[in-house]
């Protein structure tokens, strides 16, 4: 079980979160404006990256908010977490360095 | 390829055994071939099956980054049936059982595909309406399904536990009497014999690294640990890792991948029937002819490429199990690992060609394609070959995400299938 850093609340474990799925994909300002495939890109395409995933978790059995998390999917270890709206953290290459 | 046979076995047993050759040749990768396919899983090894001895295209590679059937067909429970609601659904996936019911004959290979029936368990009101549905679905395209009373099911597999003081009781049951298991591995070495036979060279220990392309995108070549590789058609089967492929040539997939875990318990005299499902209290459960319970838990919440998971999602299946056998409340669990699944949105795979020429792509299989391995390899080596999906494929093409044109088995599964 991963023990996650709530910007809010500080260390819980995962079983308080509910993970809410890549993060930083803005919905369209103007979505009548987007061609089918732009669209079809933001409803359902995906980096899932194997390395630094940036993600949100809402702590649902906690405080309640939404907040971003950076994560490696090659160990699951957690790089930083930070609140919607902060700017993704800049990390060192050798926390975030994805394995190929 | 030495065959087979009660005879081969008797001539075999009086040399002791010992003049067995290698299922399949070690091949050294060569320069060029008329297709490559990336994964050796049993996707993979299909499609090449296929391609030589349906549609006479044999100069083709299986590369493999690991050992063949080492990702999720060596790691998943094996569950097969074909009683999906859709009708684009139910022909895919019942395409594959057919070809189950002759496969052992067909690759001179005992896959051990056991019918035992697979059952999915109602616990209440929704649950029955939902499988109804399923049945009369079902019975229109032309797929067995049929509907069990509690008492039924109890009869069907003793073990199960239909008290009314369950904290979910047992109200009913679908059964697919044609879905049953196989034996993993055997149909990954029994698809990789049978296609080595016919000139396919299986190459292990060969991640490929990048995709190369030419005049108009077209793809010209894969770069791999062991060398470049020059070829027209790419066929990339590679489960949890796709996104990472095709990344390689620039597509950005409608696909995440999540861990999905199992285990097994330690091995039993036969006890245990059939296949029962749970969806709503998510559970599943089938023995396996060594003896040992075989136990399908949830995916993790995220996206990983740790093939792990946490431990308190195989709790939760281990739980409803213990409430639904209490039989085996003292059994103890060998071993529990886990797989990762490439999910799509809709929980319907992708077979068929991508916006770039030469590179076809079969995945999004996530938590259920051990099933359709006989079926996938044969459309995506139709596809392959042609250049066109078969008519059973076309809906699954990639540009349904654009399009809208969703097969929404999401809604109708809401579990790992
Ligand atoms: C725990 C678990 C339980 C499951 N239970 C069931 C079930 O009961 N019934 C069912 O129908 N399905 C089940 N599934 C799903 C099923 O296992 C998969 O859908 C199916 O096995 C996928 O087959 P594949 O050949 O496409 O993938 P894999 O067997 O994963 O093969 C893909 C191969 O590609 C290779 N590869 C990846 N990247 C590269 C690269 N860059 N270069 C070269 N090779 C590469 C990998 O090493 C891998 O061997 C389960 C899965 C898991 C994990
Ligand atoms: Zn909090």
């Amino acid at each position: 079980m991963l023990l996650i850093d709530c910007p809010f609340c500080g260390k819980r474990p995962e079983l308080e979160f509910r993970y809410g799925g890549e993060a930083h994909l803005a919905r369209p300002a103007d979505p009548a404006d987007l061609g089918d495939k732009a669209w079809g890109q933001f409803l359902y395409g995906r980096s899932n990256p194997r390395g630094v995933h940036a993600e949100r978790w809402r702590h649902v059995h906690g405080c309640g908010r939404f907040f971003n998390a950076l994560r490696d999917t090659t160990n699951d270890r957690f790089a930083a977490t930070y609140k919607i709206g902060e700017e993704r953290p800049a990390i060192p290459e050798a926390e975030g360095a994805a394995s190929a | 390829m030495q065959r087979f046979s009660a005879l081969a076995l008797i001539r075999h047993a009086f040399g002791g055994h010992r003049s067995w050759r290698p299922q399949w040749r070690a091949a050294e990768p060569k320069a060029a071939y008329d297709a490559v396919i990336v994964g050796g899983g049993g996707h993979g090894l299909a499609t090449a099956y296929y391609l030589a001895t349906e549609f006479g295209i044999s100069n083709v590679a299986v590369l493999e980054k690991g050992w063949i059937g080492g990702g999720n067909t060596g790691r998943n429970t094996t569950i097969i049936r074909s009683n999906y609601l859709f009708d684009e659904s139910a022909a895919l996936y019942d395409h594959a059982v057919k070809l189950w019911e002759g496969l052992s004959q067909a690759l001179n290979y005992n896959v051990m595909f056991s019918q035992r029936g697979v059952m999915m368990l109602a616990h209440n009101v929704h649950d029955q309406q939902s499988l109804q549905r399923h049945i009369h679905a079902n019975r229109l395209n032309g797929v067995d399904n049929e509907w069990l009373s509690a008492r039924q099911a109890k009869a069907f597999c003793p073990p199960l536990n239909i008290e009314k003081s369950m904290r979910y009781p047992v109200t009913g049951a679908a059964l697919q009497r044609r879905g049953g298991v196989a034996r993993h591995d055997a149909v990954a070495w029994g698809y990789a014999r049978a296609a080595d036979a016919m000139g396919v060279d299986i190459i292990e220990n060969c991640a490929v690294t990048a995709i190369r392309r030419g005049v108009g995108g077209a793809v010209e070549a894969v770069e791999t640990t062991r060398g470049t590789i020059e070829t027209r058609k790419i066929g990339v089967v590679a489960a949890g890792n796709t996104s990472t492929v095709m990344a390689m040539a620039d597509l950005r997939m409608p696909l995440e991948s999540y861990p999905l875990q199992a285990l097994v318990s330690e091995p039993v005299k036969p006890i245990f029937p059939c296949v029962v499902m749970s969806n709503t209290i998510h559970a599943y459960i089938s023995q396996s002819d060594k003896g040992e319970l075989v136990i399908g838990a949830g995916t993790d919440a995220y996206v990983s490429y740790t093939q792990r998971g946490a431990l308190h999602v195989p709790m939760h299946t281990l739980e409803a199990i213990c409430e639904l056998f209490p039989i085996f409340r003292r059994l103890r669990m060998l071993r529990n690992w886990g797989g990762i699944v490439d999910v799509t949105p809709d929980r319907s795979p992708i077979i068929g060609k991508t916006p770039v020429a030469g590179l076809y792509v079969n995945c999004g299989w996530g938590t259920g394609g051990f099933k359709a391995t006989p079926g996938s390899g044969h459309l995506f080596a139709w596809t392959l070959a042609k250049d066109e999906p078969h008519p059973i494929n076309a809906p699954f093409r990639l540009d349904r995400f654009r399009d809208g044109y969703l097969i929404d088995e999401a809604a109708a599964a809401a579990v790992a299938h």
